[in-house]
């Protein structure tokens, strides 16, 4: 036996080693939210929100319709800046820099947090159009390089085995699932630093959503990931930290493990185990 | 259950109350096996013990039953939370259950064995305080199991401690009767063994509170110290 910890093949040590748990004060912050108050008119929709959001990790914000995770998801590219009606105050700190600042170029900043929505929606272009369309936009002209990016980015997605001889077909001919990963290697083609993603399986049947599980878990070594999501079982799969929120404030926030077996909260408790609150 | 508010879901709030009452029953009957084994032994009734050997089958299939519940409660509701740790805490709940029973089955074996030889004029009175001690032992775990306390779990834990000495005395007892007079091997190794069955239901009733302790609290104790159990557990 040429290592002392296998005997009949079994590695004993793995047996010893406990799953290291997950703990925010160890994780580099990539985005800071501070005191964060949002309106809709006079309606307000986030109440004094603090939250660090760890880098090249996948968080989850769960919570029941209407309670403001999707409002909070699309400040952090500033989506809300498209409703009138919508007033913010606080910080949102993002490599130092406050992205609620009115100076910040936002379509910068946007190149830097990619977003995917609930419902896929690829241009109605070809597939490999789709991809480039982003680097097209940043000027890149060369043949080559844009055939490698797209590539790259549609293996990251885990479509390109699917999609590699029909790149030229149009996108809105691949099904409901396929149409999502191009829309998240569109996403990623740009290399953003962060991806939001909002309710990216729940259009999807069960096979195409697991694809999509797999590939957060797959794309979390390079990117931040914030998923929103109403299927708690689903944060509970893909998420490392997993926030609660109810009605516009932040009630925990912390790893996923502890959240979905042990929460600290009595209304996190009663939300995820489905109990009238 | 109880004090935590009903699930939006009846039919599962239903069904985590089943498998609760399940285990009661479970633990009901094996309580039951347990004070029968012994008073078999005591009062050297070897058709009660036939009983308790015979009766062991409705433990088993109880395990099973239950086992079952709780697979198609995970299939069906995912449950998280409380509610995972409750279904969690069951499963290995009736494990330790159906080997008490077989503690109490062993028991029943050892008292029609022993009915057949010469007895002693205590009439295994030490047996009968060590047994009596661990069936009030395993009582009072189902008691905090049902009321989900995990105080008095603690307060059972504790409890072991004292059955393990007094089987050492049991032991130490034992030897010296076989030193004394080696035609009495044959009867001290079965009461050697039976007092052991008797000390690891104890052992088995203190990983149920361990459980118990996990259930309401989310803390695994297993493998601590009675200390760090009962912080936990007050918590």
């Amino acid at each position: 036996m040429n290592n002392s910890n296998m005997t009949h093949g079994i590695n004993y040590k793995a047996l010893g080693r406990k799953r290291e748990s997950l703990s925010l004060e160890k994780e580099t912050i990539c985005i800071q939210v501070k005191e964060l108050n949002l309106y809709y008119g006079e309606k307000q929709a986030l109440t004094n929100v603090n939250l660090s959001i760890p880098e090249k990790r996948v968080s989850a914000f769960i919570g029941p319709s209407g309670c403001g995770k999707s409002t909070l998801l699309r400040c952090f590219n500033r989506m809300n800046d498209l409703v009138d009606t919508c007033r913010i105050d606080g910080d949102i700190i993002i490599n130092a820099q406050n992205i609620l600042d009115r100076n910040v170029d936002v379509a910068e900043l946007r190149r830097r947090v990619g977003m995917v929505f609930q419902k896929p929606n690829p241009f109605p272009k070809s597939v490999y159009e789709n991809v480039a369309y982003g680097l097209r936009l940043q000027g890149m002209k060369n043949r080559r390089s844009l055939d490698e990016i797209v590539e790259k980015s549609l293996r990251s997605a885990a479509l390109w085995d699917e999609v590699k001889d029909r790149l030229h077909d149009n996108a809105l001919g691949l099904s409901g699932g396929q149409q999502q990963r191009l829309v998240i290697a569109r996403a990623i083609a740009i290399e953003p630093e962060i991806l939001l993603l909002d309710e990216p399986a729940s259009a999807l049947d069960p096979i195409s959503t697991l694809k999509i599980e797999e590939l957060i878990n797959e794309l979390k070594n390079q990117y931040t990931i914030v998923i929103v999501t109403h299927n708690m079982q689903q944060a509970a799969r893909v998420s490392d930290y997993t926030a609660f929120m109810y009605i516009g404030e932040l009630v925990e926030f912390g790893d996923t493990d502890k959240i979905f077996t042990n929460p600290r909260k009595k209304q996190t408790e009663d939300y995820i185990t489905g109990r009238y609150g | 259950m109880d004090n935590r508010g009903q699930h939006i879901s009846q039919q599962f709030d239903a069904e985590l109350e089943k498998i609760r009452n399940q285990v009661l029953s479970m633990g009901g009957l094996v309580e039951e096996q347990i004070r029968n084994a012994i008073r078999s032994l005591t009062d050297n009734d070897a058709p009660l013990a036939e009983e308790v050997i015979k009766n062991d089958v409705k433990v088993n299939n109880a395990e099973v039953t239950i086992d079952e519940e709780c697979s198609h409660i995970i299939a069906r509701r995912q449950p998280a939370a409380s509610d995972l740790r409750l279904v969690v805490a069951v499963i290995k709940t009736i494990t330790d259950l159906e080997r008490i029973g077989d503690q109490a089955e062993r028991i029943a074996r050892m008292a029609i064995r022993l009915s057949e030889m010469e007895r002693p004029k205590n009439q295994y009175s030490e047996l009968k305080t060590i047994g009596n001690h661990v069936a009030s032992m395993f009582h009072d775990t189902l008691d905090a199991f049902a009321r989900m306390d995990p105080e008095a779990a603690v307060e059972v834990a504790k409890e072991d401690l004292k059955v393990d000495t007094e089987y050492d005395g049991i032991m130490r007892q034992t030897l010296t009767f076989m030193m004394e007079d080696p035609r009495s091997i044959t009867r001290m190794l079965d009461v050697m063994w039976t007092a052991r069955a008797i000390e690891r239901i104890g052992d088995h009733s203190k990983n149920i509170c361990e459980y118990i302790i996990y259930l309401v609290k989310g803390k695994d104790v297993r493998h601590t110290s009675l200390e760090k159990m009962e912080k936990e557990a007050l918590r």
